[in-house]
Protein backbone atom coordinates (compact mmCIF):
# COMPACT_ATOMS: atom_id res chain seq x y z
CA UNK A 1 0.00 0.00 0.00
CA UNK A 2 1.35 3.20 -1.14
CA UNK A 3 0.07 6.25 0.42
CA UNK A 4 0.67 9.87 -0.40
CA UNK A 5 -0.39 13.09 1.74
CA UNK A 6 0.05 15.65 -1.11
CA UNK A 7 2.24 18.66 0.66
CA UNK A 8 1.79 21.88 -1.08
CA UNK A 9 2.40 23.76 1.91
CA UNK A 10 -1.10 23.99 3.17
CA UNK A 11 -1.65 23.77 6.55
CA UNK A 12 -0.87 20.97 9.12
CA UNK A 13 -0.11 17.81 7.60
CA UNK A 14 1.82 16.13 10.33
CA UNK A 15 -1.05 15.13 12.66
CA UNK A 16 -2.74 13.37 8.99
CA UNK A 17 1.06 11.20 8.86
CA UNK A 18 0.77 10.26 12.31
CA UNK A 19 -2.46 9.17 12.31
CA UNK A 20 -2.08 6.89 9.50
CA UNK A 21 1.45 5.82 11.78
CA UNK A 22 -0.79 4.66 14.19
CA UNK A 23 -2.80 2.64 11.87
CA UNK A 24 0.46 0.96 11.44
CA UNK A 25 0.82 2.96 7.62
CA UNK A 26 3.74 5.36 6.72
CA UNK A 27 2.76 8.23 4.24
CA UNK A 28 4.84 9.93 2.21
CA UNK A 29 4.63 13.43 1.56
CA UNK A 30 5.08 14.61 -1.48
CA UNK A 31 4.08 17.49 -4.12
CA UNK A 32 5.60 15.37 -7.07
CA UNK A 33 3.30 14.01 -9.76
CA UNK A 34 5.37 10.68 -10.28
CA UNK A 35 4.66 10.06 -6.85
CA UNK A 36 1.69 11.37 -6.21
CA UNK A 37 -0.07 9.34 -9.82
CA UNK A 38 1.72 6.19 -8.84
CA UNK A 39 -0.06 5.93 -5.33
CA UNK A 40 -2.87 3.55 -4.17
CA UNK A 41 -4.43 5.99 -1.81
CA UNK A 42 -4.04 9.69 -1.89
CA UNK A 43 -4.39 12.12 0.53
CA UNK A 44 -5.32 15.96 -0.01
CA UNK A 45 -5.60 17.90 2.70
CA UNK A 46 -5.35 21.61 3.45
CA UNK A 47 -6.19 23.90 6.50
CA UNK A 48 -5.97 28.00 6.39
CA UNK A 49 -7.26 30.18 3.51
CA UNK A 50 -9.17 28.88 -0.17
CA UNK A 51 -8.00 31.42 -2.72
CA UNK A 52 -3.81 31.52 -1.16
CA UNK A 53 -4.31 27.63 -1.20
CA UNK A 54 -5.93 27.22 -4.41
CA UNK A 55 -2.47 29.33 -5.76
CA UNK A 56 -0.45 26.91 -4.37
CA UNK A 57 -2.12 24.23 -6.04
CA UNK A 58 -1.73 26.17 -9.43
CA UNK A 59 1.84 26.64 -9.04
CA UNK A 60 2.53 23.32 -8.50
CA UNK A 61 0.83 22.52 -11.20
CA UNK A 62 -1.40 20.33 -9.16
CA UNK A 63 -4.53 21.73 -9.76
CA UNK A 64 -5.21 19.88 -13.12
CA UNK A 65 -3.11 16.99 -11.70
CA UNK A 66 -5.64 16.00 -9.18
CA UNK A 67 -9.06 16.06 -10.98
CA UNK A 68 -7.07 13.34 -13.09
CA UNK A 69 -6.40 10.77 -10.68
CA UNK A 70 -7.67 7.26 -10.71
CA UNK A 71 -7.08 5.77 -7.28
CA UNK A 72 -8.59 6.71 -4.29
CA UNK A 73 -8.59 10.16 -3.33
CA UNK A 74 -9.64 11.90 0.21
CA UNK A 75 -9.69 15.38 0.61
CA UNK A 76 -10.10 16.85 4.39
CA UNK A 77 -11.15 20.17 5.19
CA UNK A 78 -10.00 23.04 3.15
CA UNK A 79 -9.02 20.14 0.83
CA UNK A 80 -12.37 18.90 0.39
CA UNK A 81 -13.60 22.48 -0.31
CA UNK A 82 -10.87 22.99 -3.10
CA UNK A 83 -12.55 19.90 -4.65
CA UNK A 84 -15.99 21.54 -5.35
CA UNK A 85 -17.19 23.96 -7.76
CA UNK A 86 -16.22 27.38 -5.78
CA UNK A 87 -15.71 28.60 -2.40
CA UNK A 88 -17.15 32.32 -1.07
CA UNK A 89 -13.45 32.50 0.69
CA UNK A 90 -11.75 34.82 -1.81
CA UNK A 91 -14.23 34.23 -4.35
CA UNK A 92 -12.25 30.62 -5.54
CA UNK A 93 -12.49 28.93 -8.71
CA UNK A 94 -12.56 24.96 -7.20
CA UNK A 95 -11.28 21.99 -9.20
CA UNK A 96 -15.02 21.07 -10.05
CA UNK A 97 -15.11 17.81 -9.00
CA UNK A 98 -18.00 17.93 -6.34
CA UNK A 99 -20.92 19.77 -8.07
CA UNK A 100 -21.44 22.12 -4.90
CA UNK A 101 -20.79 25.67 -4.32
CA UNK A 102 -18.85 26.45 -0.99
CA UNK A 103 -20.70 28.93 1.24
CA UNK A 104 -20.42 30.90 4.44
CA UNK A 105 -21.96 30.47 7.80
CA UNK A 106 -23.73 33.72 8.46
CA UNK A 107 -23.49 35.40 11.91
CA UNK A 108 -26.41 33.84 13.17
CA UNK A 109 -24.02 31.51 14.63
CA UNK A 110 -20.51 31.37 16.17
CA UNK A 111 -18.19 31.35 13.14
CA UNK A 112 -15.55 29.38 13.20
CA UNK A 113 -17.69 26.05 14.11
CA UNK A 114 -15.27 24.82 16.36
CA UNK A 115 -15.88 21.15 17.83
CA UNK A 116 -17.29 17.92 17.69
CA UNK A 117 -20.59 17.94 16.07
CA UNK A 118 -22.54 14.59 14.71
CA UNK A 119 -22.50 13.29 11.38
CA UNK A 120 -25.96 11.59 10.21
CA UNK A 121 -27.46 10.16 6.84
CA UNK A 122 -24.08 8.54 6.67
CA UNK A 123 -24.43 6.51 3.32
CA UNK A 124 -20.36 5.90 1.69
CA UNK A 125 -18.65 2.29 2.07
CA UNK A 126 -16.04 5.07 3.48
CA UNK A 127 -17.93 4.98 6.54
CA UNK A 128 -18.23 1.08 6.64
CA UNK A 129 -18.34 0.34 10.97
CA UNK A 130 -19.10 4.17 12.00
CA UNK A 131 -22.51 4.70 13.43
CA UNK A 132 -24.88 6.94 11.84
CA UNK A 133 -24.39 10.03 14.71
CA UNK A 134 -21.09 9.49 15.18
CA UNK A 135 -19.41 12.46 16.69
CA UNK A 136 -16.62 13.57 14.27
CA UNK A 137 -14.35 16.69 15.21
CA UNK A 138 -14.79 20.45 12.70
CA UNK A 139 -13.58 23.31 12.40
CA UNK A 140 -14.39 25.82 9.98
CA UNK A 141 -15.92 28.77 8.66
CA UNK A 142 -17.57 27.55 5.15
CA UNK A 143 -19.76 24.80 4.16
CA UNK A 144 -20.53 22.66 1.37
CA UNK A 145 -24.38 22.54 0.40
CA UNK A 146 -26.56 19.59 0.55
CA UNK A 147 -25.89 17.81 -2.73
CA UNK A 148 -26.79 14.54 -4.50
CA UNK A 149 -23.17 14.03 -4.11
CA UNK A 150 -23.16 14.17 -0.14
CA UNK A 151 -22.69 11.27 1.61
CA UNK A 152 -23.13 12.53 5.36
CA UNK A 153 -24.78 15.55 6.85
CA UNK A 154 -24.24 17.61 9.78
CA UNK A 155 -26.73 20.38 11.09
CA UNK A 156 -24.80 23.45 12.15
CA UNK A 157 -27.10 26.39 11.52
CA UNK A 158 -28.28 24.60 8.16
CA UNK A 159 -27.95 20.95 7.40
CA UNK A 160 -24.82 20.71 5.39
CA UNK A 161 -22.68 18.47 3.33
CA UNK A 162 -20.43 17.17 6.14
CA UNK A 163 -18.53 14.30 2.97
CA UNK A 164 -19.02 14.17 -0.18
CA UNK A 165 -18.15 11.04 -2.91
CA UNK A 166 -17.80 11.17 -6.33
CA UNK A 167 -16.21 8.04 -8.20
CA UNK A 168 -13.06 7.41 -6.41
CA UNK A 169 -13.52 10.99 -5.02
CA UNK A 170 -14.04 11.26 -1.36
CA UNK A 171 -14.23 14.33 0.97
CA UNK A 172 -14.51 14.80 4.54
CA UNK A 173 -15.09 18.34 6.43
CA UNK A 174 -14.46 17.39 9.92
CA UNK A 175 -10.86 16.02 10.50
CA UNK A 176 -10.43 12.45 10.49
CA UNK A 177 -6.82 12.55 12.15
CA UNK A 178 -8.44 14.44 15.17
CA UNK A 179 -11.52 12.25 15.50
CA UNK A 180 -10.95 10.03 18.26
CA UNK A 181 -11.19 6.00 17.32
CA UNK A 182 -13.72 6.97 15.26
CA UNK A 183 -11.81 9.31 12.66
CA UNK A 184 -9.44 6.29 12.80
CA UNK A 185 -11.78 3.84 11.72
CA UNK A 186 -12.49 6.11 8.73
CA UNK A 187 -8.82 6.41 7.42
CA UNK A 188 -8.62 2.47 7.85
CA UNK A 189 -12.34 2.60 5.57
CA UNK A 190 -10.44 4.87 2.82
CA UNK A 191 -7.40 2.44 3.12
CA UNK A 192 -9.41 -0.47 2.79
CA UNK A 193 -12.02 0.85 0.17
CA UNK B 1 -25.64 19.56 17.45
CA UNK B 2 -22.31 21.32 17.93
CA UNK B 3 -20.97 19.78 21.59
CA UNK B 4 -20.02 21.90 24.73
CA UNK B 5 -16.26 21.05 25.07
CA UNK B 6 -14.88 19.90 27.96
CA UNK B 7 -10.61 20.95 27.92
CA UNK B 8 -8.37 19.89 30.51
CA UNK B 9 -5.41 22.36 30.70
CA UNK B 10 -2.11 20.80 31.70
CA UNK B 11 1.33 23.24 32.97
CA UNK B 12 4.37 21.96 31.40
CA UNK B 13 7.76 22.88 32.75
CA UNK B 14 10.88 22.23 31.26
CA UNK B 15 8.64 19.01 29.18
CA UNK B 16 7.59 17.96 32.33
CA UNK B 17 3.84 18.16 33.57
CA UNK B 18 3.45 20.52 36.66
CA UNK B 19 0.94 20.80 39.55
CA UNK B 20 0.75 17.77 41.29
CA UNK B 21 -1.23 15.10 39.19
CA UNK B 22 -2.66 12.13 40.81
CA UNK B 23 -3.90 9.78 38.55
CA UNK B 24 -4.48 5.87 38.41
CA UNK B 25 -3.10 3.66 35.85
CA UNK B 26 -0.57 6.11 34.91
CA UNK B 27 3.51 4.68 35.09
CA UNK B 28 4.25 8.61 35.51
CA UNK B 29 2.33 11.00 36.01
CA UNK B 30 4.56 13.76 34.71
CA UNK B 31 4.67 12.84 31.63
CA UNK B 32 2.83 14.99 29.28
CA UNK B 33 2.17 12.42 26.31
CA UNK B 34 1.02 9.84 29.16
CA UNK B 35 -1.41 12.12 30.76
CA UNK B 36 -2.79 13.35 27.42
CA UNK B 37 -3.19 9.90 25.98
CA UNK B 38 -5.17 8.89 29.33
CA UNK B 39 -7.48 12.33 28.88
CA UNK B 40 -8.35 11.60 25.37
CA UNK B 41 -9.00 8.32 26.22
CA UNK B 42 -11.29 9.18 29.51
CA UNK B 43 -13.34 11.67 27.02
CA UNK B 44 -11.60 14.90 27.07
CA UNK B 45 -12.64 17.10 23.96
CA UNK B 46 -9.04 18.85 23.57
CA UNK B 47 -6.41 19.43 25.20
CA UNK B 48 -4.79 22.41 26.50
CA UNK B 49 -0.27 22.79 27.26
CA UNK B 50 0.34 25.63 28.60
CA UNK B 51 4.57 26.25 28.85
CA UNK B 52 5.34 28.25 31.89
CA UNK B 53 9.43 26.88 31.36
CA UNK B 54 11.15 30.08 31.82
CA UNK B 55 13.96 29.60 30.21
CA UNK B 56 15.38 29.30 26.45
CA UNK B 57 16.12 25.55 26.74
CA UNK B 58 12.92 24.86 28.68
CA UNK B 59 11.46 26.42 25.53
CA UNK B 60 12.64 24.07 23.51
CA UNK B 61 11.43 20.81 25.06
CA UNK B 62 8.56 22.01 24.30
CA UNK B 63 8.87 21.96 20.50
CA UNK B 64 9.79 17.68 21.16
CA UNK B 65 6.80 17.38 23.77
CA UNK B 66 4.78 18.39 21.13
CA UNK B 67 5.74 16.33 18.23
CA UNK B 68 5.36 13.13 20.51
CA UNK B 69 1.65 14.51 21.19
CA UNK B 70 0.88 14.45 17.69
CA UNK B 71 2.15 11.29 17.08
CA UNK B 72 -0.02 9.52 20.32
CA UNK B 73 -3.07 11.87 20.95
CA UNK B 74 -5.77 11.54 18.23
CA UNK B 75 -7.66 14.59 19.89
CA UNK B 76 -7.25 18.16 18.79
CA UNK B 77 -4.68 20.33 21.64
CA UNK B 78 -3.70 24.07 21.53
CA UNK B 79 0.11 24.95 22.85
CA UNK B 80 0.45 28.56 24.52
CA UNK B 81 3.23 30.05 26.52
CA UNK B 82 6.16 32.49 25.58
CA UNK B 83 4.32 32.68 21.72
CA UNK B 84 5.77 35.91 20.27
CA UNK B 85 6.44 35.29 16.98
CA UNK B 86 5.30 33.92 13.43
CA UNK B 87 8.21 31.84 13.06
CA UNK B 88 7.38 30.27 16.72
CA UNK B 89 3.95 29.68 15.66
CA UNK B 90 5.60 27.90 12.44
CA UNK B 91 7.23 25.58 14.57
CA UNK B 92 4.24 24.25 16.69
CA UNK B 93 1.99 24.13 13.66
CA UNK B 94 4.88 22.09 12.34
CA UNK B 95 5.42 19.64 14.95
CA UNK B 96 1.52 18.94 14.97
CA UNK B 97 -0.16 21.34 17.44
CA UNK B 98 -3.82 21.96 16.12
CA UNK B 99 -3.99 25.73 17.82
CA UNK B 100 -1.86 28.30 19.69
CA UNK B 101 -2.86 30.57 22.32
CA UNK B 102 -1.57 33.80 22.25
CA UNK B 103 -1.55 36.08 25.05
CA UNK B 104 0.83 38.80 26.55
CA UNK B 105 2.60 38.91 22.84
CA UNK B 106 -0.78 40.25 22.10
CA UNK B 107 -1.58 42.66 24.00
CA UNK B 108 1.88 44.37 23.37
CA UNK B 109 1.60 43.84 19.41
CA UNK B 110 -1.93 43.27 18.66
CA UNK B 111 -0.73 43.10 14.74
CA UNK B 112 0.43 39.92 15.79
CA UNK B 113 -3.13 38.56 15.80
CA UNK B 114 -3.43 39.84 12.05
CA UNK B 115 -0.18 38.73 11.22
CA UNK B 116 -0.95 34.84 12.32
CA UNK B 117 -4.70 34.67 11.18
CA UNK B 118 -3.43 36.10 7.46
CA UNK B 119 -0.94 33.20 7.64
CA UNK B 120 -2.04 30.39 9.31
CA UNK B 121 -5.57 31.04 9.34
CA UNK B 122 -7.76 32.15 12.17
CA UNK B 123 -9.24 28.43 13.11
CA UNK B 124 -5.77 27.93 14.73
CA UNK B 125 -5.26 31.51 16.97
CA UNK B 126 -6.66 30.92 20.17
CA UNK B 127 -6.13 34.51 22.18
CA UNK B 128 -5.84 34.01 25.67
CA UNK B 129 -7.16 37.18 28.18
CA UNK B 130 -6.76 37.08 31.61
CA UNK B 131 -8.96 39.81 33.18
CA UNK B 132 -9.70 40.67 36.69
CA UNK B 133 -12.69 42.65 37.65
CA UNK B 134 -11.59 46.16 39.86
CA UNK B 135 -14.43 48.75 40.94
CA UNK B 136 -16.96 46.66 38.32
CA UNK B 137 -14.69 46.87 35.23
CA UNK B 138 -12.93 44.04 33.86
CA UNK B 139 -9.28 44.99 33.32
CA UNK B 140 -7.20 42.50 31.07
CA UNK B 141 -3.90 41.71 33.07
CA UNK B 142 -0.42 39.94 32.07
CA UNK B 143 2.17 37.98 33.76
CA UNK B 144 -0.89 35.59 35.19
CA UNK B 145 -3.14 38.44 36.55
CA UNK B 146 0.06 40.30 38.11
CA UNK B 147 0.35 43.11 36.05
CA UNK B 148 -2.70 45.25 34.86
CA UNK B 149 -2.77 46.83 31.41
CA UNK B 150 -5.71 49.89 30.87
CA UNK B 151 -7.53 47.25 28.76
CA UNK B 152 -10.92 46.56 29.25
CA UNK B 153 -12.28 43.19 28.75
CA UNK B 154 -14.86 43.37 26.25
CA UNK B 155 -12.99 46.35 24.14
CA UNK B 156 -10.08 43.90 23.83
CA UNK B 157 -11.63 40.69 23.20
CA UNK B 158 -13.69 42.17 20.23
CA UNK B 159 -10.17 43.93 19.11
CA UNK B 160 -8.72 40.28 18.85
CA UNK B 161 -11.84 39.29 17.17
CA UNK B 162 -11.33 41.50 13.95
CA UNK B 163 -8.00 41.01 13.81
CA UNK B 164 -8.72 37.74 13.48
CA UNK B 165 -8.87 35.14 16.54
CA UNK B 166 -10.79 32.32 15.78
CA UNK B 167 -11.39 31.48 19.74
CA UNK B 168 -10.96 33.57 22.75
CA UNK B 169 -9.86 31.62 26.03
CA UNK B 170 -11.04 33.88 29.18
CA UNK B 171 -9.37 33.21 33.00
CA UNK B 172 -11.08 34.86 35.58
CA UNK B 173 -8.24 36.10 37.81
CA UNK B 174 -11.01 36.57 40.42
CA UNK B 175 -12.71 33.13 40.08
CA UNK B 176 -9.54 31.57 39.15
CA UNK B 177 -8.34 29.16 41.73
CA UNK B 178 -11.45 29.44 44.19
CA UNK B 179 -13.73 26.52 43.30
CA UNK B 180 -16.46 28.94 43.19
CA UNK B 181 -17.56 28.99 40.00
CA UNK B 182 -16.30 30.28 36.60
CA UNK B 183 -17.02 34.32 35.51
CA UNK B 184 -20.59 33.76 33.89
CA UNK B 185 -22.09 37.15 33.90
CA UNK B 186 -18.54 37.78 31.73
CA UNK B 187 -18.59 35.09 30.21
CA UNK B 188 -22.33 35.96 29.13
CA UNK B 189 -21.55 38.76 28.08
CA UNK B 190 -18.24 38.25 25.95
CA UNK B 191 -20.91 35.82 24.04
CA UNK B 192 -22.81 38.80 23.32
CA UNK B 193 -20.35 40.69 22.47
CA UNK B 194 -18.15 38.73 20.50
CA UNK B 195 -19.01 35.72 17.27
CA UNK B 196 -16.14 33.51 17.73
CA UNK B 197 -16.04 30.71 20.10
CA UNK B 198 -15.30 31.39 24.18
CA UNK B 199 -13.52 28.91 26.82
CA UNK B 200 -14.70 29.21 30.21
CA UNK B 201 -11.28 29.52 32.70
CA UNK B 202 -11.10 29.69 35.93
CA UNK B 203 -13.12 28.50 39.04
CA UNK B 204 -14.45 25.10 38.71
CA UNK B 205 -15.07 22.95 41.66
CA UNK B 206 -18.03 21.33 41.26
CA UNK B 207 -20.04 19.78 38.50
CA UNK B 208 -22.54 22.38 39.12
CA UNK B 209 -20.45 25.23 38.40
CA UNK B 210 -20.05 23.37 34.48
CA UNK B 211 -23.64 23.42 34.04
CA UNK B 212 -23.99 26.84 34.75
CA UNK B 213 -21.06 28.64 32.31
CA UNK B 214 -23.07 26.57 29.63
CA UNK B 215 -26.19 27.98 30.49
CA UNK B 216 -25.66 31.10 32.08
CA UNK B 217 -22.09 32.09 31.17
CA UNK B 218 -23.22 30.53 27.57
CA UNK B 219 -19.65 29.45 27.16
CA UNK B 220 -18.62 27.08 24.11
CA UNK B 221 -15.75 25.22 25.88
CA UNK B 222 -14.98 25.08 29.67
CA UNK B 223 -10.89 24.30 30.96
CA UNK B 224 -9.71 23.24 34.00
CA UNK B 225 -6.53 21.90 35.47
CA UNK B 226 -6.94 20.16 39.12
CA UNK B 227 -10.47 19.06 39.40
CA UNK B 228 -9.48 16.63 36.28
CA UNK B 229 -5.81 16.13 37.58
CA UNK B 230 -6.65 14.96 41.17
CA UNK B 231 -9.92 12.66 40.37
CA UNK B 232 -12.16 15.55 41.95
CA UNK B 233 -14.28 15.42 38.81
CA UNK B 234 -14.43 12.71 36.65
CA UNK B 235 -14.47 13.59 32.77
CA UNK B 236 -17.28 10.57 31.69
CA UNK B 237 -19.39 11.46 34.75
CA UNK B 238 -19.18 15.07 33.94
CA UNK B 239 -20.17 14.82 30.38
CA UNK B 240 -23.19 12.52 31.40
CA UNK B 241 -24.67 14.80 34.12
CA UNK B 242 -24.74 17.28 31.58
CA UNK B 243 -26.32 15.48 29.11
CA UNK B 244 -28.79 15.53 31.81
CA UNK B 245 -28.92 18.68 31.94
CA UNK B 246 -30.19 18.80 28.52
CA UNK B 247 -26.36 20.33 27.63
CA UNK B 248 -25.18 18.67 24.43
CA UNK B 249 -21.42 17.31 24.64
CA UNK B 250 -19.70 14.08 23.01
CA UNK B 251 -20.01 10.78 24.96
Amino acid sequence: MKLVIIDYGAGNIKSIQFAFKRLGLDAVLSSDPDVITSADRIIFPGVGEASSAMNMLKLSKLDTLIPQLKQPVLGICLGMQLMCNSSEEGDTKGLGIFNVDIKRFSNTVKVPQMGWNTITDVTSNLFTNIKDGEFMYLVHSYYAEMCHEAISSTHYQLDYASALQKDNFYGVQFHPEKSGEAGAQVLKNFINL
Amino acid sequence: MLTKRIIPCLDIKNGRTVKGVNFVDLRDAGDPVELAKQYAKLGADELVFLDISATLEGRKTMHDMVLKVAEHVNIPFTVGGGISSISDVDALLHCGADKISINSSAVKRPELVNELSEKFGSQCVVVAIDAKQINNEWIVHLAGGTIPTTLNLFDWAKEVEQRGAGEILFTSMNNDGTKAGFANEALAKLSRTLNIPIIASGGAGTVQHFVDTFKEGNADAALAASVFHFGEIEIMELKKELREHHIEVRL
